[in-house]
C-alpha cells in the first residue's frame, strides 16, 4: 500500500460518514433518538421502514418519483439522439448559436422558474401529473444529453456513416443497427445523468405536483414539518432515496470517469 | 469534417421545440411581470424599470449577492484544488478503481433536500455525530442555529462533500487519457513530480477542468435545496443566499414585480460569468 492512496481513503471516509449516521439513525427507535448520543443502534428496528412499506402515501411517493424519472430519461434521449447527431455530423444555418443556447438552459437558475412554471403546466392543465414533471425536467437533461451524446458521437469516425450508405442502407436502419449500437457507452452514460439530474432535482418536482404526483422527496418534507420530529422516519426514508441512485450508478461504473468528461477525453 | 446540411434542422426540431415551451414561455413570464406591479386578482398596472431601479439600490440584494459571491467563491477555492490532488493520488488502474469511482460518485446521486436533511441530522449539537463529536467530546461550542459562523462552516463543507467528486472525476478521466510513453520521457528528462504535473498532466486536465469549473461555478450559484434545508436561511439572515432570498420575495411575499427582476437580473449574472468563464478559460486554445 503506498502512501499516497491515504488521501483517496480518507476522502471516501470522509463521504461516507454523514451517509453511515443516515443509514444508523433509520434503525433506531424514536426513544433511542431523543434519549442521547449512541454511535450504533442500541434497540435495532425495522419498524421506520415498516411504516415506509405499509402506507401509501409513503410509498407512492416512491413510485411517483420513479415515473416520472423514467419518463424524462425516455424522452430526452429520444429527442436528443436525432439532434446530437446533426451537429455531430452536419453544419447547418446557425448551428452554433442553438448550441449554446441550448446550454444557457443549464444555467438558469431553478428558482427563477418555479413560479411561471406552475402557471405555465396549470395553463395546459397538466399540473399534478408525472408527465409536467417530466416535461420540465427537459429544460435542463435535454441539454446536458445533447451535449454528452454528441461527444461520443463525435468519437465515431464518419466514414462509418458513408460505407453503411454505399452499401444501401437507408437512414433508419443505419442509425438503429449500426451507430446506436457503436455508442452504447454514451447512451448508458447519458441516460445515467439524465436519471440522476431528475432524481435529484425537488424544487420543480415539489411546485408541479400536489398529491397524485407527489415525489418522495416532498413526502419527506411535508412529513418533517407535520408529524413533528421523527427523525428516525425520515432517515428511513431517505436511505431508501440513495438505492435507486446506487443501483444506475452501479451499471455505468466502467463509464463514469469518461462519461463525467461529456466523452470529451 | 462535417458537411453543410440544412435539412439537418429537422433533426434538432423536436429539441428545439421542447426546450423553446420550457424556457421561453416561462422567461416572458417573467419578463412581463418584471415591469408591472399586481395586488392579486389579475390586475397588473405598468411600472417600467422601477422594479430594477429599486433592486439595485436595495442594500437587501447586495448583501445577498454579497454572500453568494462568497459562497461559490469558497466553494471553488476549495473544491477544484482538493479535486485536482484526489484524482492525481488515486490509482491508474486495478480492482478498486471502479470501487473507489462508484464510492465517490454516490454523494452526487442523492436528492438534494436529502442532502440538506442528511447533514442537519449529522450536526445536531447532541444527537448528531458530528455535532456530539465537537460539543462534548472536543469541547467546542458548534451550534449551527445560533453561530453564523458555524452555520457558513457546515453549509461550505457540505457543499464539498456533495460536489468534490464532481472535479474529482473529470479530473481523473483526464488523467488517464494520458499515455504511458509521457511519463516515460519525463523519466528520462528526469523531470521532478511537479514539473510532469505542471507540463504533462495540467494541459491534458485542462479541459476537462474547463467543464468543471464551470459546472461548479451554475451549480453553487443556483444552490437552494441544500441550503435551505440545512439553515433554512439563518441564522439571521447569515446563509441567505440569492435563490432563497429570491423564493422568500417570490413564494413568501409573493411580490411578483420585484422577484420578476431579481430574477432576471440573477439569470444575467450567471450568464456574464458563466461566459467570462469559458472566454478566459479558452482563450490559449483559439490561438
Amino acid at each position: 500500500m503506498k502512501k499516497r492512496s491515504l488521501i483517496p481513503i480518507l476522502y471516501i471516509a470522509f463521504l461516507m460518514l454523514p451517509i453511515y449516521w443516515l443509514v444508523a439513525m433509520s434503525f433506531k427507535t424514536t426513544n433511542e433518538i431523543l434519549s442521547g448520543f449512541s454511535l450504533f443502534p442500541q434497540s435495532f428496528t425495522l419498524e421506520n421502514y415498516v411504516t415506509i412499506f405499509t402506507d401509501p402515501t409513503w410509498y407512492w411517493g416512491y413510485i411517483n418519483s420513479i415515473i416520472y424519472v423514467s419518463l424524462n430519461t425516455v424522452i430526452s434521449l429520444a429527442v436528443a439522439l436525432p439532434a446530437a447527431y446533426a451537429f455531430s455530423r452536419y453544419r447547418f444555418l446557425g448551428d452554433k448559436t442553438l448550441f449554446f443556447w441550448l446550454l444557457t438552459n443549464r444555467m438558469a437558475p431553478a428558482a427563477v422558474f418555479a413560479l411561471p412554471f406552475f402557471q405555465l403546466y396549470s395553463a395546459v392543465e397538466l399540473f399534478d401529473t408525472h408527465i409536467a414533471v417530466a416535461l420540465a425536467h427537459c429544460l435542463f437533461n435535454i441539454p446536458l444529453a445533447v451535449w454528452i451524446l454528441e461527444g461520443f458521437m463525435s468519437g465515431v469516425p464518419k466514414e462509418l456513416d458513408e460505407t453503411a450508405y454505399v452499401d444501401g442502407y437507408s437512414f433508419p436502419r443505419f442509425f438503429t443497427t449500426i451507430f446506436l449500437p457503436s455508442i452504447k457507452a454514451g447512451v448508458g452514460v447519458a441516460a445515467f445523468f439524465c436519471f440522476m439530474f431528475s432524481w435529484v432535482e425537488l424544487l420543480l418536482a415539489k411546485t408541479l405536483t400536489s398529491v397524485e404526483a407527489k415525489p418522495i422527496a416532498a413526502t419527506m418534507t411535508r412529513t418533517a414539518s407535520s408529524a413533528g420530529y421523527e427523525l428516525g422516519l425520515l432517515a428511513a426514508a431517505g436511505t431508501l432515496t440513495i438505492i435507486p441512485g446506487a443501483i444506475v450508478i452501479y451499471f455505468v461504473r466502467n463509464y463514469i470517469a469518461k462519461g463525467f468528461a461529456l466523452g470529451r477525453v | 469534417m462535417r458537411t453543410q446540411n440544412n435539412k439537418a434542422w429537422f433533426f434538432v426540431l423536436p429539441v428545439l421545440l421542447l426546450v423553446a415551451f420550457n424556457a421561453l414561455i416561462p422567461m416572458m413570464t417573467v419578463v412581463n411581470y418584471s415591469v408591472q406591479e399586481t395586488f392579486g386578482n389579475n390586475v397588473f398596472f405598468w411600472e417600467g424599470l422601477r422594479w430594477f431601479e429599486e433592486l439595485l439600490n436595495s442594500d437587501r440584494f447586495h448583501a445577498a449577492l454579497g454572500r453568494q459571491f462568497l459562497f461559490t467563491g469558497l466553494i471553488l477555492l476549495i473544491e477544484v484544488p482538493l479535486g485536482i490532488i484526489i484524482a492525481l493520488s488515486m490509482p491508474r488502474k486495478g480492482p478498486w478503481v471502479p470501487v473507489c469511482l462508484v464510492l465517490m460518485a454516490l454523494p452526487m446521486l442523492i436528492p438534494w433536500n436529502v442532502v440538506g436533511a442528511m447533514w442537519n441530522i449529522f450536526t445536531l449539537p447532541d444527537i448528531g455525530l458530528l455535532g456530539y463529536l465537537m460539543n462534548t467530546t472536543l469541547g467546542i461550542e458548534y451550534d449551527m442555529t445560533q453561530s453564523p459562523f458555524a452555520a457558513w462552516a457546515t453549509i461550505i463543507t457540505m457543499d464539498v462533500w456533495h460536489w468534490t467528486s464532481l472535479v474529482v472525476l473529470l479530473s481523473y478521466a483526464g488523467l488517464v487519457s494520458i499515455p504511458d510513453a509521457y511519463y516515460q520521457a519525463a523519466k528520462i528528462d528526469g523531470a521532478s513530480p511537479f514539473k510532469v504535473f505542471r507540463y504533462i498532466q495540467l494541459p491534458k486536465m485542462k479541459q476537462v477542468l474547463t467543464i468543471a469549473i464551470l459546472l461548479r461555478f451554475m451549480d453553487s450559484f443556483n444552490i437552494y435545496t441544500e441550503v435551505f434545508v440545512l439553515t433554512g436561511g439563518g441564522p439571521g439572515n447569515s446563509t441567505t443566499l440569492l435563490s432563497i432570498d429570491l423564493v422568500k420575495i417570490a413564494l413568501g411575499q409573493f411580490d411578483l414585480g420585484p422577484a420578476a427582476a431579481m430574477s432576471l437580473i440573477y439569470f444575467a449574472i450567471t450568464l456574464l460569468v458563466s461566459w467570462l468563464f469559458y472566454t478566459l478559460m479558452t482563450k490559449d486554445d483559439a490561438k
